[in-house]
């Protein structure tokens, strides 16, 4: 881009009917755009597509378990679909995105025009899509030359030494970790690009404590990624040279160990949890605030609270391996240290409680999905402390106790939350509301839909269903709960065609939104919905943590207070 | 966007932000520890626990002209640096090119020692678990000394032609910082490796 074409948009000399709208166009300028809203909304797109396929994928492990003794999916083919159906949900539909909000939403919020480093943000938005790619043309070319296995069947962990040449024949497993590998690439540098964005870009007055809370929480998942994807990357080359290079990280023949690989996937693993949770938590700071119309309770615990987090979940890894077999010293450590991760987290709840308490609410539907996060997060957080306790773990790991709880957590707390951002910032991106009408029958489908779903896997669990299995038999007495539990699939579907719907028609026909519907009170309201390509044609200064309420309310502002 | 962001002056809270490059590449480096941090517990976990042999003081020497090589190679990446902040551009071509010398013969030492224990000593990857660790580790630290040596190459050839000047002090510390972090891993490679290892 050249300066003095950029200058002349600014001062709003070029009108936008004078660009080329073709269809091509468009297309064009969508593939070679470094602006960080196109690629924030590609991201977006990208991850609600992929969403899609996980979920498809999901639907149909539930209908091959609605009832025992079914053979509509065989053994090999539902491995696949759990393995492609977990890979996915965590790499291609929460990593981008948990980076598209941050990619749309971090520069506006700060007052910026624009990420620090442009080209590396398409940068890595392209390598996230390689990424993804690669996963799954592995249901093309997976096969190899050994023809065996078209996509990859060795669970989303991929547990040594089922990954070796000798067990995983083919190119599947290869597929799976060059998509993952080069997805981490792109997932290494969009941080460090939003780190940067975050510590040098930020306008006039904005000190960190002036930051929302959005943005701080930003920061901190984006330091996470940088410690905790790359052990992942570290490992994905370490498999690619055994399996390549006949090197014996994970060959338990030549003395490697199967353990090893365990612990650099959950070093990794457990972190990612938290980097995928933390922007629910920054979502639901933005949200319950404004539909509460009050200010944040207990700003500097929100930081201090999720620094903790952060903090503890780089300790807590091994409580995935307590049924492996650990010295009771090590089993005490990380019982201990993962039910510490309730203490900051029991903070955030009340503080996003405190927030509500006493404020006049709206029960808007991004307010609705936010409530409803509050309680499930709650229940998932309370079987998490469950599942810490090494005697509980060895009793329910890798049952469907346990897919519940993370379920909860990924659906219940990240889903929620990614839904209610939709629909809070729909209008910021496309300047126009979604119905109301529509997002409240997407809401109530939805919810009843989880609590079917997951709700009774914990039951089907305790009764001693294990996990990843394709079939049962009719005397275990799981049939009725798998039952529930396929239905209440049927229903979470209803809910996002409904959202899907109520997208594509309030593209065309919704509200006008204006620059702040919510009466909100967040930088990125400031300006136009949605934004132009400079997003701000004066940079602002602000003097508080809600410089908008600043400008409302000029006689009360909150600088007197903060 | 970069000539919009650059005509407006950024000033947070406190009047003062760093470098963008600084940032950016102290994440990077933040990474990359990480995944180098993996491959050194990956190797002293496997240290001593081969199936079979040669030990690792069977098979290796210390590569002592090359460590020297290498490690000089931060001061003279320095003395460069501060010759271009002063707008001296001859002294920091001359200096840049002794550190690319240097490098490269890092590089060119290791090299030598790999053909010595693949062509003599038949010590591959393959081997048993010491040459899996060895070699993946002390080729991602080569990888990063060529990664590294490309940068300074390609800012040689701009310096050749002139293209840098006194304002390019900032860009050229970044990369700088790269080279002190290659530097900086070996150190440790060198400690877990050859004398820990050994």
């Amino acid at each position: 881009m050249n300066g003095t074409s950029n200058m002349g948009r600014i001062s709003g000399v070029v009108p936008l009917a004078a660009e080329d709208k073709t269809v091509l166009h468009t297309l064009h300028a969508w593939l070679v755009t470094v602006d960080h809203k196109k690629l924030g909304l590609m991201y977006i797109i990208y991850g609600l597509g992929f969403l899609v396929v996980g979920g498809l994928e999901a639907t149909l492990i539930r209908f091959q378990l609605i009832a025992p003794n079914l053979k509509f999916i065989g053994p090999q083919a539902f491995n696949q679909l759990f393995t492609m159906h977990g890979t996915t949900m965590v790499f291609l539909v929460g990593m981008p995105l948990i980076f598209g909000f941050a990619n749309y939403l971090v520069p506006l919020m700060i007052g910026a025009r624009d990420l620090a480093f442009p080209r590396l943000n398409a940068f890595g938005f392209w390598l996230s899509a390689l990424g993804g790619l690669l996963l799954y043309f592995s249901y093309i070319g997976g096969e190899g030359l050994s023809g065996a296995g078209s996509a990859p069947d060795v669970g989303w962990f991929a547990y040594a030494p089922l990954t070796a040449k000798a067990f995983s024949k083919g190119h599947s497993t290869d597929y799976w970790t060059l998509g993952i590998l080069v997805g981490g690439f792109g997932s290494i540098a969009t941080a460090a690009n939003i780190i940067t964005t975050i510590c040098c870009m930020r306008c006039r007055g904005m000190g960190l404590a002036r930051m929302p809370l959005l943005v701080w929480l930003y920061l901190i998942v984006c330091g996470m990624v940088l410690i905790a994807v790359s052990p992942l990357t570290a490992a994905q080359i370490m498999l690619l040279l055994d399996r390549f290079a006949g090197s014996h990280f994970f060959d338990t023949q030549a003395g490697g160990s199967a353990v090893l690989w365990m612990h650099f996937f959950w070093i990794f693993g457990h972190p990612e949890v938290y980097i995928l949770v933390i922007p629910a938590f920054a979502f639901a700071s933005e949200i319950i605030p404004v539909f509460s119309r009050k200010a944040i309770f207990g700003y500097p615990v929100m930081v201090g609270a999720t620094c903790a987090i952060a903090f503890v979940s780089l300790g807590v890894w091994a409580h995935h391996m307590f049924t492996v077999g650990m010295t009771s010293t090590g089993n005490t450590f990380f019982v201990v240290s993962t039910m510490m991760v309730g203490v900051p987290t029991g903070i955030k709840i009340f503080n996003w409680l405190g927030t509500m308490w006493g404020g006049k609410l709206r029960f808007a539907t991004p307010m609705l999905f936010s409530i409803a996060f509050l309680f499930q997060f709650l229940i998932a957080g309370l079987t998490g402390i469950m599942l810490a306790c090494a005697p509980w773990d060895w009793q329910l790991n890798d049952s469907y106790f346990l897919i519940a709880h993370f379920h909860y957590v990924l659906v219940g707390a990240i889903v929620f939350m990614i839904f209610a951002a939709i629909y809070y910032w729909f209008p910021k991106a496309t300047g126009r509301l979604l119905s109301e009408r529509l997002g409240k029958w997407h809401f109530w489908l939805f919810l009843i839909g989880f609590h079917m779903t997951f709700d009774t896997m914990h039951f089907a669990g305790i009764l001693g269903m294990p996990r990843r299995i394709y079939t049962y038999e009719a005397d275990r007495g799981w049939g009725t709960l798998n039952l529930i539990c396929t239905i209440g699939v049927v229903f979470q579907i209803a809910g996002v065609l409904i959202m899907s719907v109520n997208v594509l028609r309030s593209l065309r026909k919704g509200k006008l939104a204006g620059s702040d519907p919510w009466d909100a009170w967040t930088l990125e309201w400031s300006t136009s919905s949605p934004p132009p390509e400079y997003n701000f044609v004066e940079i602002p200064a602000v003097k508080s943590r809600r410089p908008l309420w600043d400008l409302k309310h000029p006689t009360d502002p909150d600088w007197k207070y903060e | 966007m970069s000539a919009t962001t650059d005509t407006v002056r950024r000033e947070p809270a406190g009047g003062w932000a760093p470098s963008k490059g600084l940032v950016g590449m102290s994440c990077l480096i933040i990474a990359e520890s990480a995944i180098f941090l993996i491959f050194v517990v990956a190797y002293l976990f496997y240290l001593g626990k081969s199936a079979s042999g040669p030990t690792p003081r069977q098979v290796l020497e210390l590569p002592v002209l090359n460590s020297i090589c290498l490690l000089s190679s931060s001061a003279t990446i320095t003395v460069a640096l501060r010759a271009l902040r002063r707008g001296d551009t001859k002294r920091f071509s001359r200096w840049w090119l002794v550190t690319i010398v240097l490098g490269g013969y890092f590089l060119f030492g290791t090299g030598h020692e790999w053909y010595r224990l693949i062509y003599q000593k038949g010590f591959t990857i393959q081997t048993n678990l010491f040459g899996t660790t060895f070699y993946s580790l002390v080729g991602l630290h080569a990888t990063h000394v060529v990664i590294g040596l490309l940068g300074l190459l390609l800012v040689m050839a701009f310096a050749v032609s002139g293209w840098v000047k006194q304002e390019h002090a900032e860009r050229t510390h970044v990369l700088g910082l790269y080279w002190h972090f290659v530097d900086g891993v070996w150190v440790v490679v060198f400690t877990v490796v050859y004398i820990i290892g050994r």
